[in-house]
Parts: C-alpha cells; structure tokens; sequence
C-alpha cells in the first residue's frame, strides 16, 4: 500500500459547517486538521466525540469517526470508546454551556479517571445554538434575553477546576492563532492521560465583542509546570488571557485494574495459604 | 386584552398572571422564548416577588422547582424533549412529594436522530409519571390552560405538565385574549400550600417509605387524579363563565352528533382535523373530531360516552410506542364501548414531518370505505424503508442506520456512500 502524506484537508469532510461567518469554531476545526497530519495520525485511527451545542456539530465536519451524542455526555461517550478501543486516539470536543454546565459532572470524573483522551472546549461563554444564553464562563454582568440584568454570579475557572480535579495536561489556545492551537492539540493528544484544552473561540454573532479577543490575548504566556502547586499559582492570578500549556503532570493514566480472570486458583491459595 | 403575539410570549405573559414566586429557566429549543420573556418581564419589574434562577440543567430546573414548591412557594418551570427526559428523575419525584408545579413542555421529539421539531414523544414518554397532562390546541388555549393549570395543581397537590407543539404552536404569532391581572387574581387564589418549612414545626420531606405504606402513597396519587377528571370539567365550565371562552376540559367534539367516523387527537392537529373534516362533510362523509385535552388523568369516561354511538375511531397521534403502535390509541381503545377492532391507530407527524390536510382526508376517506389498517404510518415513505431493509439483508455491517437514510434521501449534510 502506498504510504500517501497526509495533509490537514485529509482530516476534513466534504459536510460544510452551519457555523456563522466569522464563528471561532472553523479555527479550532483548522487546528484540529493540522495537529492530526502533524501527529500523522489516520483519519481512522482517530475518533471525535462530542455533545450538543454549536461547537459540538464539529465531528461531522470532520473525516474521523464522529460521535454526535447526547447534551454534556461527550466526556463520558468518550470514555467508553477509549476504553473499548484503547488504539483509537480519542478527541472529545464540545463547548462551555455542553461541558461544564450540564455535563459539569463529567468532567471533574474525567480530570480525575485520567483516562487517555483529550478534550478541547471551544468556550465563548454563551450558549449560541439557543441564541445567546449565559453559560457557567459568562461574565456576571453580561446582558441578554434570558438574564437581562447579567447572572450576578462569578464565572468558573475551568483550568482550576481541572488542576485540582486531575487533569494530567492543561493548556489554552486561541482561535486567531491556528498554528499555536495545532500544536497545543498535538502536545495534549501526546501527552498521557486527561488532557484539557481551553479554546478561546469568540460568538461573533451573540458576543461580537470577543471579536477583541485577539487583541488581548497573550501567546506563549502560560509556561508548562509539572508541579501541580505552582500551576495553581499561576491559574488562580490568571485572567483568562494567557495562552500556552499551564501544567503537564506525570500521573499514570487510567487502565483497567488487572482483570480478575488474569489470577489463577493457585494465586488465591498462595494469598492465603497458612 | 387581544394582542398579536408569539405563542410563547403570550404564555410567559400568562405564567407571569399566575404570580409564580421561583422560575427556573433553562434554554433548550422550542422552548427558550417562553423562558426569555420571563426574564424581560421579571427584569422589568412587570413580575414582581419571583426569584428567576438561570440553571445549569433541566435536572437541576425540576430540582430547583422541588425545593421551591416544598418551601411553600409557587414554582414554575419550562421545558422541551431531551430537557424533559433528562430531569425525568425529578419529574416523578415532583409528583411523588405531592408537589404543585406547573410546568410547560413545548413538544419536541425525542432523539436519536437528534432532531428538534414537534412530535408529542416528549410527553408521552412520562405520561404515567403522576402528573397532570393538559395540552393545548391553539395559543389562546395554552394562555388559558396555563392559568387553570396552577388553580388544579394547589387544589389537588399535584405537578401539572400544559403541553404546546413546539414551532406549531409555541413560534407561532397569533391573536390572544390575555386575561389581565385582575381576571387571574380573582381566578386564582393565593397558593395555600399543604406542606411549608416552619421552624416552629419541623418535618423532613422525602422520607425513605418502604412496603407498608409506598403502595398506599401512589395510590393516593392516583386517586387524586380520579378527583382531577371531576375538577377538570368543572373548572373548564367556571372559567368559559368568568372568561367567555371556552378553554381545557377533557374532551371536546366537533361535528360529532351524526357522524359514523370520529378523529380523536390532541394538541393542534386538532385544527388542521376540523378543516379536513368540514371539507369531508361537503363530500358527505359522517365524520367528527374529538379532541382531547387532558390525556393525565385520562377521561375514559368522558371518551366513553363521546364515542358510545361511533361506529368507528381513527386516532391520529404524533407519538409512537416502539413495538407497540399507538400510545394514545391504546387509551382510546380501553375505554371504547365497542369491538377495539373499530379503533384505528395513524401515527403521523413524528420528528416535525408535516401533516398535511391532503393526506389526513386521504386516510380518513379510506377509513370511511372501510380499507383503513389498524395501524398506519402516515405518509411514511416506504421506498426508503424498503432500501434500508434490502441493505440490512444483504450485509452485516451497514453503519449508523439514520445517517445511510440521510444518504438515501440525498440530503446536503450526507456525504455520498
């Protein structure tokens, strides 16, 4: 068989997004297809799970394996694939009102189960399918339809959250910076177990004014930590803004504990033999 | 006070004439404008004394609606299809503490395929959850059913679900008669709950109950749903009185005093039935509607003697029982008179797909011949069906069956085989 040079457009399907003109989503689709040729991964050798929302229709756009599931499930649909095909590399991908809203849950028991996967969150800080309702990273004071006032209520940290639930790999890209994004993915998806990428992907539509994001982030300022205590240093002083890999620790990553079967009689009489 | 409004607004409107005191929102489609309008109107200051609570699910929705209801305030909440399943848990939980929140779900089916238009799956699905199930035929019903729905569930305790067909009815702009605050608040008294938090009398809710009284817990759930089915037609004759329209109820006919053939339904289908049926007369067919509006408690009753002189039923339902058939057909057939045999079940309409007036007098032509099947799948395609079978027999490993339709069918989202 000829081994033919895989190219980012390899990683594309031929299903053109529904996202808006402008949408952050088609960045992180770009950085996703660049990080796979460059991991030289086959387009079946990688499975993208997602949930509902904007950002989760990503899968279809993709020429992986795609798995559109149920409303902040992804964590844990991809959890069983990985699990069932632990040769497969396993993207799962969603946004902040599917990941951390609804599918809260998940996620802190995916930072902590550290299986080998890595889940990138296209965050914009609104729910956009719904047309423009706060999300668990929307600002207190933002306005909408839903909360006219604002929410009152302080954002989530989500690097924080995933430090001190597990996460073996943290990082945070940009939309507007697609080769910085690709290699963040590739570092996540090579590192072992849990990694969690935050993406910066501005709501062109319901929050136009994320549209100054790219004038306000600030590359390569997160420096790489393996010490857990440092790394919440530098997140808890964080304003969102920093872009780079915040920690990569060295736990082992989630295996099955050695099945049962695997012992013989005479390892349990040995045990417990007098 | 007539006004041209959006289905969902009107109904926000009409919550907000109820005077909840927590509402708990949760976007999810087609549901998020009824939601919205009751932020601006809390915002605005127009409802006064509610706490509204943006969530971070429909599971915590129904959670917050439990614990609000349970400290003796009036909840509310909204939701629509996979939100309606997902807080299924909380749903029986409400009805099982005897909690009085009234909730709407604006009827979307139930995936996967994921898919957001209106079917009635959603509500169907727990329809024998202990809640109260009203459905609406029209907006001004919805409006109406709603300031019913809170008087029925304080009075008896009970959760009361007002379904309204997403898009259909819940996007639809239409005239309304909104009933002012003075109609509502003489219509609706003050909630005096049956079970408040009292420092000075404390009691825990919830309790573990096991086999000595749990039986005797749902039964009483039960028997307070037999008591709706007397409140419900009552009410319906109060309300025409105070309002001047006729609104809820359990059943309704249309044209049903000579006819040979009646359509029974729920929700809006009811209206594009009447047409069709007015049309049918022309040709002189018998043929009448009754439309259902309470489904829980079901009126077996009420459809006992609506249908006492029917000599033949076609039920028209926007849900499916897998491999069953017909939900709401099974009711109607346990409470008709006569050989269940006579009662025919059209599925139709399921994940949005129009029901048209052509192909309702269509089957109900061929009812009237007497060629109707027991059981019919309203305009389903059967070409793609079939393609999809031969494909199953001719090999094992066919792939994700919706996505080899969205092929067959060649719609722009499929890649080609």
């Amino acid at each position: 068989m000829i081994d033919m040079t895989l190219t980012p457009a390899h990683y594309k399907s031929d299903v053109k997004p529904v996202w808006c003109p402008g949408c952050g989503d088609f960045g992180v689709l770009n950085a996703l297809a660049k990080a796979l040729a460059k991991l030289a991964l086959r387009p079946e050798d990688v499975a993208v799970v997602s949930g509902i929302g904007c950002s989760s229709r990503i899968p279809a756009y993709t020429s992986a394996y795609g798995f559109h599931g149920v409303h902040g499930r992804a964590l844990a649909v991809g959890t069983g694939l990985k699990v069932a095909r632990p040769d497969l590399t396993v993207v799962v991908t969603g946004g902040d009102g599917d990941g951390y809203s609804i599918g809260g849950n998940h996620f802190l028991h995916a930072c902590r189960r550290n299986v080998d996967l890595t889940y990138i969150v296209m965050d914009n800080r609104v729910y956009g399918m719904t047309k423009g309702q706060p999300s668990p990273t929307t600002e207190a004071d933002w306005t909408s339809k839903l909360m006219p006032q604002g929410t009152g209520l302080g954002e989530i940290k989500p690097m924080a959250i995933a430090l001190a639930a597990g996460a073996n790999f943290i990082a945070r890209g940009f939309t507007g910076d697609p080769n910085g994004l690709a290699d963040l993915i590739v570092s996540a998806v090579e590192h072992p177990g849990f990694s969690f990428v935050e993406v910066l992907s501005p709501c062109v539509t319901f929050r136009p004014e994320q549209r100054e994001w790219k004038k306000m982030v600030r590359g390569h300022a997160l420096a790489p930590a393996a010490d857990s205590v440092e790394a919440a240093t530098r997140i808890f002083a964080d304003d969102g803004m920093n872009l780079g890999v915040l920690y990569a620790g060295t736990r082992r990553p989630f295996a099955p504990p050695i099945g049962r079967a695997q012992r013989t009689p005479t390892d349990l009489e040995r045990r417990f033999a007098l | 006070m007539l006004k041209q409004i959006e289905g969902s607004q009107a109904v926000a409107e009409a919550v907000a004439r109820c005077r909840p005191e927590v509402v708990c929102a949760y976007p999810i489609s087609p549901q998020t404008h009824i939601v919205e309008s009751l932020g601006r109107l809390v915002a605005s200051g127009e409802l006064r004394h509610c706490e509204f609570i943006n969530v971070e699910s429909e599971f915590a929705a129904m959670s917050v609606a439990i614990g609000a209801s349970a400290a003796g305030a009036r909840a509310y909440t909204a939701t629509a299809s996979q939100g309606l399943l997902f807080m299924a848990e909380a749903v029986f939980n409400a009805s099982g503490l005897g909690l009085p929140i009234v909730m709407t779900v604006a009827n979307r089916a139930i995936g996967a395929p994921i898919n957001i238009w209106n079917d009635h799956s959603d509500s169907m699905a727990l329809r024998d959850c202990g809640w109260i199930q009203l459905f609406a035929e029209n907006n001004q019903e919805a409006v109406d059913l709603h300031v019913q729905a809170f008087r029925l569930a304080e009075e008896l305790s009970l959760p009361v679900m007002v379904c309204m067909d997403g898009f259909i009815l819940t996007h639809a702009v239409e005239r309304v008669d909104l009933p002012t605050q003075d109609q509502v608040d003489a219509w609706l008294p003050p909630y005096e709950p049956r079970q408040v938090l009292d420092p000075a009398d404390p009691v825990s809710i919830g309790a573990m109950v096991g086999p000595e009284a749990f039986m005797e817990v749902r039964y009483l759930a039960h028997y307070k749903q037999r008591q709706a089915l007397d409140l419900i037609p009552e009410w319906a004759t109060q309300f025409q009185q105070v309002f001047g329209r006729a609104a809820g109820g359990l059943v309704r006919a249309y044209r049903c005093e000579d006819a040979e053939t009646v359509v029974v339904a729920l929700g809006s289908i009811l209206g594009t039935l009447k047409d069709t049926v007015d049309a049918l007369r022309e040709e002189g067919l018998r043929i009448g509607v009754l439309g259902l509006h309470c489904f829980r408690p079901w009126p077996a009753e009420a459809v006992r003697a609506a249908l006492a002189h029917v000599g033949r039923v076609v039920v028209v339902e926007k849900s499916l029982a897998v491999g069953l058939g017909g939900i709401v057909s099974q009711n109607v057939r346990a409470a008709y008179p006569h050989s269940p045999d006579h009662v025919h079940t059209v599925i139709a309409g399921l994940g949005g797909r129009a029901i048209t007036r052509a192909s309702l007098a269509g089957m109900l032509r061929s009812a009237a011949g007497g060629t109707l099947g027991r059981l019919t799948f309203l305009d389903l395609d059967e070409g793609l069906v079939a393609r999809a079978l031969a494909r199953e027999k001719a090999q094992r490993r066919t792939g994700p069956l919706a996505e080899a339709l969205l092929r067959d069918v060649g719609v722009v989202a499929a890649r080609p085989a």
